[in-house]
């Protein structure tokens, strides 16, 4: 029952992430519970989603430690969250840093070894630059499609699903970007550097 | 049937339609808002934005005696607003159904308490359900309608975040059924002066014996017998948890929550030498199962604050659960993680900010130059309270910043303690929440002369949970074009000497203001008018510093924009972010800050 979830700072979409890769798993005729944050915490604050499926699942929150992916839209969520990532867990980094007000103000250090702490927990790590693809493909907005399009790889969800899910769930003006995306996170996933 | 992932919102929703809801009202509260929006694009059903809760559940009970099917939505402070109607509403009873979904929040996601509703089910005896996923928020809705109107009373639909926000899969009919019910006028019944009141009061007592009934035998309540060393009571998101923890264990699982299924519960206790009950909040449940002489074990290890997950219910019960089972940690295995993940407390923290170009920042800037002492309700402003803005005193409650301006005015104005703080006092609140709750605290400012500064944030939508219309608006809930409310003429309206609007992206113009209107001695109203940016795109162009003229006094950094950074010796601009606002330029004493595409 693949756990997974996707950190990152409100408004940079994983949301809309979550919910497809949770409409995707649906389509694969999975029982499926994901949580969202809304409200407050989506003003820039850190925010955290979670998706499961399986024959059926009961807790739609990730017990610590239980995750098998972690997606991280960000590098400081992504070392806040990685606490969930369990011992064979795969993160799967935009390589991107958005400082939170504390350090904006300079009351607080961006941690400078985000990566390294990230890559000696997690058992595999991705690391990508997952805006500056999604930014190719027609918008940075779409990091999260990229993101997925990396997890696909990991997923034996066929493609096709992908797409229908990405239909269903992303406004119609935006799925086209999405799609070339998540192409181009699938690219990245299937060289596996 | 179709199938498909919603959440629990969306569920309630979608149940309500296909269960005749003819009439909705409600007020934008996380985590209940999207009940109401969702509701609102189907046809046939009369949606409404109400003012503030009160109103909602008052129109709601219009619409269930005049013979539609009713659904009222609201989180659960929202509650505290409509409690009076709420009290009462059981005496009069309904005529056709009506339901209240009311919304929680543990953890605090979104709100300023962690009051648990069930004492409100209690209070007004009035019957409860709680659903565990979406699958249940869609059947439940129809079955609190139809109880509703077996029992002629409002009933309960208590939801939490998790329940709200967690997407699970639904299988349904879209197939919708409405109720038409003749309005008969029965004022014994429904005009609750004490001599009608005495008479129905005894009818409430006597329904609750045929509701408790009703909860022995409900298919919401059920028992899943497995191990019979470890009996579990759980409702809600909490029973998905007691299930995930401890999978061997019997569970006795409640969606008729109130009044309890006495004895399906003495009956499953009767297997166990004590019974765990795993429950978010108050120890709701525990009471009532020991007040019936059942030996529970519940806030004594599972935690009063905050949210549970499956985690947190397995860690607070397992060494208990090992005594009586003689399993290790009762059964519970936990991950073994491949090393320390970094510790929370040393990582910078990331509260929610209010957006670049946000319009409130420019006004918070101008209350901190006048030094103010600034009571606030609740919105996105009340973000401001972080530094570098600092920008807030204190606050409660929907609207309770002006009420709170004008008691400290008259505490500072008989104080020597306190001296020359009474008229520093600024109280401040939104557009929303000045029609939700303020305008009857301004009302008794200029009734009682007070001499204070009230300034509404008008970002000319209810931004915080999500961009709803309300009454200044000029739209409604299901789209259509209305009377605008308008604020300024409102304020004068009750008396109010000086109204003046500004602009809060002019930020000389919003000091001069602020300032003058906090040495005038009258009550004042300032209405700090622009639209929310991420609700209308503004036609701005980014702004770039010129490092040859920064000197990094950090003067611009005050402002606390999330577009702005100071790195070596130079503040930068992410463009992405940067909408063009220009309050940075504005504040830089150096002319160092340049608007990129030349905005004025
Ligand atoms: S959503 Fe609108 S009102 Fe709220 S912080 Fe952002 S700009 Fe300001
Ligand atoms: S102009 Fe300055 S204050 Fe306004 S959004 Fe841009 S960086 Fe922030």
């Amino acid at each position: 029952m693949p756990d997974v979830v996707l950190a990152g700072v409100g408004g940079q979409g994983n949301v809309l992430s979550a919910r497809l890769l949770a409409e995707t798993a649906l389509r694969m005729g999975y029982d499926v519970k994901t949580s969202e944050v809304h409200g407050m915490a989506q003003r820039g604050g850190s925010v955290v989603c979670m998706v499961r499926w399986g024959e059926k699942v009961c807790s739609p929150l990730v017990p610590e430690g239980r995750a098998d992916f972690l997606l991280a839209f960000e590098l400081l969520e992504g070392m806040r969250y990685l606490r969930y990532l369990s011992g064979e867990g795969t993160a799967i980094v935009n390589l991107y840093r958005l400082d939170p007000l504390p350090v904006l103000r300079g009351d607080a250090e961006y941690p400078p070894n985000a990566r390294e702490v990230i890559r000696s927990y997690a058992a595999r790590v991705l690391e990508l630059e997952a805006r500056a693809m999604a930014a190719e493909a027609g918008n940075p907005r779409a990091a999260g499609s990229v993101l997925l399009g990396v997890l696909s790889t990991c997923l034996d969800f066929p493609d096709d699903v992908w797409r229908e899910a990405m239909v269903a769930v992303v406004p119609s003006k935006a799925v086209e970007v999405n799609l070339r995306a998540f192409s181009a996170g699938v690219a990245f996933g299937r060289r596996g550097d | 049937m179709k199938r498909a992932l919603l959440s629990g919102n969306e569920a309630v929703a979608l149940g309500a339609w296909c269960a005749g809801v003819r009439v909705a009202a409600a007020y934008p509260g996380t985590p209940s808002t999207e009940i109401l929006e969702e509701l609102a694009r189907y046809p046939d059903v009369y949606c409404e934005w109400s003012p503030n809760e009160k109103v909602a559940m008052e129109v709601g009970i219009g619409s269930c005696l005049g013979g539609a099917r009713t659904l009222v939505a609201m989180k659960h402070v929202g509650l505290n607003v409509a409690a009076d109607p709420w009290m009462t509403l059981p005496y009069i009873g309904v005529n056709a159904g009506l339901v209240l979904a009311v919304a929680d929040d543990p953890g605090m996601h979104s709100s300023q308490n962690e009051q648990d509703s069930r004492y409100y089910a209690r209070m007004a005896k009035v019957p409860m359900l709680e659903p565990a996923d979406s699958s249940e928020c869609f059947e439940m809705i129809r079955a609190a309608l139809e109880l509703s109107e077996r029992h002629d009373t409002p009933v309960m639909l208590r939801l939490e975040t998790r329940i709200s926000h967690s997407r699970t899969v639904v299988e349904y009919r879209e197939e919708r059924r409405t109720v038409d019910l003749p309005y008969e006028k029965d004022a014994v019944k429904r005009v609750m002066i004490p001599g009608h009141a005495r008479l129905r009061h005894p009818v409430v007592i006597e329904r609750l014996g045929d509701l408790q009934r009703e909860s022995e035998s409900s298919p919401f309540n059920r028992v899943e017998m497995r191990s019979t060393r470890i009996g579990i009571v759980a409702s809600g998101v909490c029973y998905q948890y007691a299930r995930e923890a401890f999978p061997e264990a019997s569970l006795l699982k409640l969606g008729f929550v109130y009044p309890l299924p006495e004895k399906m519960l003495h009956e499953f206790a009767s297997h166990f030498r004590r019974l765990y009950v795993v429950e978010e909040m108050e120890p709701w449940i525990e009471e009532s199962l020991k007040a019936m002489g059942i030996d529970v074990v519940g806030k004594a290890r599972i935690p009063r604050d905050g949210e549970l997950d499956p985690d947190v219910v397995a860690r607070s019960l397992s060494e208990l659960m090992e005594m009586d089972t003689g399993v290790r940690g009762g059964g519970w295995s936990p991950p073994a993680p491949r090393g320390t993940p970094p510790d929370q407390s040393v990582l910078p923290s990331r509260p929610p900010v209010m957006c670049p170009g946000c319009p409130h920042r420019g006004l918070f800037y101008a209350l901190r130059r006048n030094k103010a002492v600034v009571s606030s309700d609740i919105g996105c402003y009340t973000l401001s309270v972080l530094p570098p803005l600092s920008g807030i005193d204190c606050q409660v409650c929907m609207g309770a910043g002006v009420g709170m301006a004008l008691g400290l005015e008259k505490a500072f104005a008989s104080s020597e303690a306190n001296a020359g703080k009474a008229g520093k006092v600024v109280g401040v609140l939104g557009d929303s929440t000045f029609i939700h709750g303020g305008i009857t605290g301004l009302i008794d400012m200029v009734y009682n002369r007070t001499l204070s500064t009230i300034v509404i944030l008008d970002n000319r939508t209810t931004a915080m949970t999500g961009f709803q219309d309300h009454p200044g608006t000029g739209r409604t809930l299901m789209g259509e074009e209305t009377f605008a409310l308008d604020l300024a003429e409102l304020a004068r309206a009750v008396g109010v000497e000086s109204v003046r609007v500004v602009d809060p992206w002019d930020l000389a113009e919003t000091e001069a203001a602020v300032a003058e209107e906090i040495a005038a001695p009258r009550t004042s109203v300032i209405i700090s008018r622009r639209s929310c940016v991420l609700r209308e795109r503004q036609e701005g162009f980014p702004y770039r510093v010129n490092e040859e003229k920064c000197d990094a006094c950090k003067r611009c950094l005050r402002l606390g924009c999330p577009a702005l950074v100071m790195r070596d010796e130079a503040a930068v601009i992410d463009e992405d972010l940067c909408v063009g606002c220009s309050l940075c330029a504005q504040v830089c004493g150096r002319d160092a800050i340049e608007g990129v595409g030349g905005y004025a």
